[in-house]
């Protein structure tokens, strides 16, 4: 059996959370043991967010260590690259190409990372870096709210569960009038992958 | 069953199958969870008290009926609940009494980081921990059975990485409930708490104490997992998990009860191992009390007492104390240009937002980050701060609030220091659910020692900071059913005050009126500032926009701290899916050159 430690970063409100639970159950259901938590400051909305789900055949800490991360899916670019430290050599890293500047940036005190400086400092870890462009797809599929959905497609790329589970998974965490579209968005995000190469 | 719970969920399942009836607790991350998983069950009474020290006392009232019943707070929240805590423990119980204590290391969520096992310790009362979401589950059933057992409140301690951490539970029970009716029969030497009686009970406490040290030897949980002989870990709650990630060779004492501590056990384990390291969230609770029996023991020698713990700092003790091999670190990542932080804003649209600007901007405290200081002034308004969202009006551009320690506090710091002859005005500011949780005593002390302070109360219909819980203010319970309601204004009138104002949050011009009005008048004024939380209002359909032509860049509207504000060089603009619309509109009322407008009215000019 395999492990997979997943690392799941974002911004509130972009629905990362729910994102690792349906992970974890996914996870649950094939047979693995599972953990997971969420790292959150206290803000309702706009703060930094990160969740960690590890799956194996018996998982101790909640949390990953440093330099243990198989995948790591960005749903906000400067999110992603903040944890970069915990990635494996040679990790999965898929990265939304969005940006949500945080005020600081809008004032013009910092700087917020160019694409070029975000590739380099994943690069320092792994060169399996997928930028996708999780916002633009969901949003022209008229849904922006199921980027956590397509995001989960990238990452399911990589794992060896089911699609079925993965869809079975997703329509027992929504509501059924947000199956459809979430179902869509799980599919733009496999096909955003490919391969995997 | 296979289930996958957040150790919060479990604790309310397992509390739920032990036959609970009676649930309270006052809203604290990492607790909140507990009592809204515990809400839904119809055959259990549940309530969001007032405060801790009265869920405390409403939960010790219930117990006395012979009901189970569960307490949950925050670390702080004991605190609060500490005067009753002490007494459930002089008292004992009748009903089984759980009091579930939820630490919060590193301080995610709380004004200061406490373990509160001393607590139980001072109280003389059993402590469990449980080391995932199973034993989560099951140490609740055990709790309630050792509290009637041996007629004392149990505290049950998590950390925050218990509470919110899902985990896989194997849930094996059923609700198994009393079917005693409630009933109470008068005991005056075990329920009235007269210095005669108190002294009768104080050595039953100590006898009490003996007893369990001598179960906790025997009890299940505190258990030997057998491994290499050189090395013993001591560990309890997550820090277990920790560890047995690091040193898998090794032996391990797990302590489900860690305190009293169970003696001929520690020294068993002791006699099996070369060496033992401590490893424990927070303070060396353990490693003390193991000391003591003269049992040498490593522990926060190595491993922080500060903060939450991980594998890598147990990995990092580990080497330091030369029972793990160094590895080589993978190479630390280098960044160009240090990346900007994220710290935590106002939401767009939130009911705080008008009126810290126009407490800011009276006290002339707005400044943008990173704009040059000017001369340090004394403030000639100081901002006495509470407990909740409105904590991070502290931040720029609103700089908004000079203190805040425990909840209640700004109103009795106001007082402080208008008494002791501070020239400023001074203004205290503090939420509706905090108000209601602890501001109600000093407000009554400012009325009864003629203060001459205002008071503002943010009332936006909710505890936010938590998760949206409701309160005696809004007259819904934790079940969301209808309830009695507190009106703030009358409580404020019938306190006696003559200066109480209603404004509505969202009317820059009211909300000035209204502080400028009460600053300037000797006597001690309310002004309640009310606005529904922006979480939980559907947005406007019509967000804002900047008309560029009519736009001076003066900066005026990044002032208010909105994130659906932002800038591209100087030229300011809205982030239309972040804007609250017509719900909020403070940014085009504080626009000097009414360059901000519905976002329809520009295109049709268009």
């Amino acid at each position: 059996m395999k492990k997979f430690d997943l690392f799941i970063t974002g911004v509130g409100g972009q629905g990362n959370i729910l994102a690792s639970d349906i992970a974890a159950e996914v996870a649950l259901a094939a047979g693995y043991d599972v953990k997971k938590t969420d790292t959150l400051g206290m803000a309702q909305r706009g703060g930094s967010v990160i969740s960690h789900v590890r799956i194996a055949e018996k998982v101790h800490s909640p949390l990953i260590k440093e330099g243990e991360v198989d995948i790591l899916a960005g749903f906000e670019k400067l999110e992603a690259v903040r944890w970069a430290g915990y990635l494996k050599p040679g990790a999965i890293a898929i990265i939304n190409d969005f940006a949500q500047p945080p005020l600081s940036v809008n004032f013009g005190v910092d700087h917020y990372p160019s694409d070029e400086e975000v590739r380099a400092i994943l690069k320092q870890r792994t060169d399996r870096i997928f930028m996708v462009s999780g916002t633009h797809c969901v949003t022209e599929l008229g849904n922006a709210r199921t980027l956590n959905i397509f995001m989960l497609g990238c990452m399911s790329r990589f794992m060896p569960f089911k699609v079925e589970l993965w869809k079975k998974s997703i329509r027992a965490h929504l509501p059924s009038r947000l199956h459809k579209i979430n179902i869509a968005a799980f599919d733009l995000g496999r096909k955003e992958i490919g391969d995997g190469r | 069953m296979k289930k996958l719970l957040s150790g919060n969920e479990a604790l309310a399942l397992g509390a739920y199958h032990a036959g609970v009836r009676v649930a309270t607790a006052y809203p604290g991350t990492p607790s909140t969870e507990i009592l809204e998983a515990i809400a839904p069950y119809k055959d259990v009474y549940a309530e969001w008290s007032t405060n801790e020290k009265v869920a405390m006392e409403v939960g010790l009232g219930a117990c006395y009926t012979g009901a189970r019943t569960l307490v949950c707070m925050k670390a702080v929240g004991l605190n609060v609940a500490a005067d009753p805590f002490l007494a459930a423990a002089t008292t004992g119980i009748n009903g089984g009494l759980v009091i579930v204590s939820a630490d919060d290391p590193s301080i995610h969520s709380s004004q200061g980081e406490q373990d509160n096992r001393h607590y139980a310790k001072l109280a003389k009362v059993p402590i469990l921990e449980p080391v995932d979401s199973q034993s989560a589950y099951d140490l609740m059933a055990l709790a309630f059975e050792i509290s009637e057992r041996f007629d004392t409140p149990v505290m049950l301690r998590t950390t925050t990485r218990i509470s919110h951490s899902k985990s896989v539970v194997n849930v094996t029970g059923e609700r198994a409930v009393s079917t005693k009716p409630p009933s109470f029969p008068r005991n005056v030497q075990k329920y009235v708490m007269l210095p005669v009686n108190a002294r009768f009970r104080r050595p039953l406490i100590e006898e009490r104490l003996v007893k369990l040290a001598e179960f906790a030897d025997t009890f299940p949980f505190n258990r030997i997992e057998s491994g290499g002989n050189n090395l013993g870990i001591i560990a309890s709650g997550i820090g277990y998990q920790y560890a047995r990630e690091v040193f898998p060779e090794a032996s391990f004492l797990v302590l489900g009860m860690t305190h009293p501590h169970p003696t001929a056990l520690l020294r068993r384990f002791a006699g099996q191992v070369k060496r033992i390291l401590v490893v424990e969230e927070l303070d060396p609770f353990l490693e003390d009390s193991i000391k003591a029996l003269g049992i040498p023991v490593s522990g926060k020698e190595f491993i922080p007492r500060i903060g939450e713990l991980n594998a890598d700092i147990i990995e990092a003790a580990g080497r330091k104390m030369g029972v793990l091999a160094g590895k080589p670190a993978p190479p630390k990542i280098t960044v160009k240009n240090p990346l900007p932080g994220r710290p935590p804003l106002l939401c767009p649209g939130c009911p705080h937002t008008g009126m810290f600007y126009v407490l800011a901007s009276l006290g002339q405290r707005l400044k943008l980050p990173g704009a040059k200081e000017k001369e340090q002034k004394e403030s000639t308004l100081v901002i006495t701060g509470d407990i909740g969202c409105y904590t991070l009006a502290t931040y720029p551009p609103l700089n908004a609030m000079d203190t805040t320690a425990c909840m209640g506090a700004s109103i009795g710091h106001a007082i402080g220091m208008e008494k002791a002859g501070l020239k400023s005005k001074i203004v205290a500011v503090i939420g509706d659910s905090t108000f209601l949780h602890s501001g109600v005593t000093p407000l009554i002390d400012a009325v009864y020692n003629q203060s001459k302070i205002t008071v503002v109360i943010l009332d936006n219909g909710t505890t936010a900071m938590t998760g949206h819980q409701e309160h005696p203010g809004t007259g819904i319970t934790v079940k969301g059913e209808q309830a009695g309601r507190v009106i703030l204004e009358d409580l404020v009138r019938g306190l006696g005050i003559k200066d109480v104002k209603v404004v509505s949050a969202f009317d820059i011009r009211e909300v000035r009126a209204a502080v400028r009005y009460s600053l300037d008048r000797p006597e001690l004024s309310v002004i309640i500032s009310r606005g529904a939380c922006a979480v939980r209002t559907p947005r406007g359909a019509v967000s804002r926009t900047i008309e560029v032509e009519s736009c001076n860049q003066c900066g005026i509207c990044l002032l208010i701290g909105c994130p659906a504000i932002q800038a591209e060089g100087k030229q300011p603009f809205i982030d239309p899916s972040m804007c609250m619309g017509e719900k909020c509109t403070i940014c085009q009322q504080v626009c000097p050159k009414r360059a901000i407008k519905p976002s329809s009215e520009l295109r049709a000019a268009k």
